[in-house]
């Protein structure tokens, strides 16, 4: 999996944070582009719910933050970065279960501290940079051969 | 069966969806975190739960889900009727709690869209 490859298509999608208002709505963005690409059920289903979970976090955690979708011919990328808080220690935040989540978070559903984990479970490969009082960088690939 | 069946036999309001009741529907997920609802529940299923915010709608676009049930008698929020209508999620709610909803539609057929969940990532 070489970064050279062609690149089919690129988008980036503003994402407002600190605000559910809009939460998701990338994410039904980005689910309804890449079914226009012909993507297996599979691949949609996988890039639509690790861009959801991360919509939510920046939703939930950060100032703003955006989402930059790249399709290849063999593998997709999603990256989330947002300007916010940044995790103080990334091992404990990628706990299943463990949450700084407000009752707000939890009373729409989120919150338990599934979210990192669901991202990485859904991914081929992750990667997670974060910096805290500056943000936080995911980065999720998925394979589409 | 039919969603006007699944309609029937938990005596639901019907707030989103009147036009698709005659979709076919042969199983189904029931939980209040979305989280969960995202990394088990299939395409096509009914989805069961507790919550009423837009949150349930959203996620069962990102699924594919096929209706939204909401149960313990709860009335979906304004927004969360308006997302529904939108994107073309049918929207019932009935009076039944969780595990009766959940068992009165087992017991005419419809099944979990998993069994039990692997240790391994499991997809569609």
């Amino acid at each position: 999996m070489t970064s050279c490859e062609a690149l089919r298509f690129e988008k980036s999608f503003r994402v407002q944070g600190k605000s559910f208002e809009n939460a998701g709505h990338i994410s039904g963005r980005v689910k309804a582009l890449l079914q226009r690409m012909n993507l297996s059920s599979d691949v949609v289903r996988r890039a639509s719910v690790v861009t959801y979970e991360a919509e939510i976090n920046i939703c939930s955690y950060a100032e703003r933050g955006r989402i930059l979708l790249r399709v290849r011919p063999k593998f997709l990328t999603i990256e989330a970065i947002d300007e916010g808080q940044g995790i103080a220690d990334i091992e404990l935040a990628m706990k299943e279960g463990y949450s700084t989540a407000t009752d707000k978070i939890r009373q729409m559903g989120f919150g338990a501290g599934m979210g990192l984990s669901n991202i990485k479970r859904f991914s081929d490969t992750f990667r997670i940079f974060s910096e805290t009082g500056k943000g936080t960088h995911l980065k999720m690939i998925i394979r589409i051969d | 069966m039919t969603l006007k069946e699944v309609k029937d036999i938990l005596d639901a309001e019907v707030f989103v969806g009147h036009d698709q009741l005659e979709m076919e529907v042969s199983t189904a997920f029931g939980a209040d975190l979305m989280s969960d609802v995202l990394a088990f529940a299939k395409s096509g299923s009914l989805l069961l739960t507790g919550l009423t915010n837009p949150q349930i709608v959203r996620t069962s676009d990102v699924l594919d889900i096929a209706a939204i049930i909401i149960v313990r008698g709860k009335r979906p929020q304004p927004e969360t009727i308006q997302l529904a209508e939108e994107l073309r999620i049918p929207l019932l709610s009935t009076k039944y709690i969780l595990f009766e909803t959940a068992g009165r539609l087992y017991s005419k057929g419809i099944v979990g869209c998993v069994e039990k969940v692997s240790e391994k990532r499991d997809f569609l």
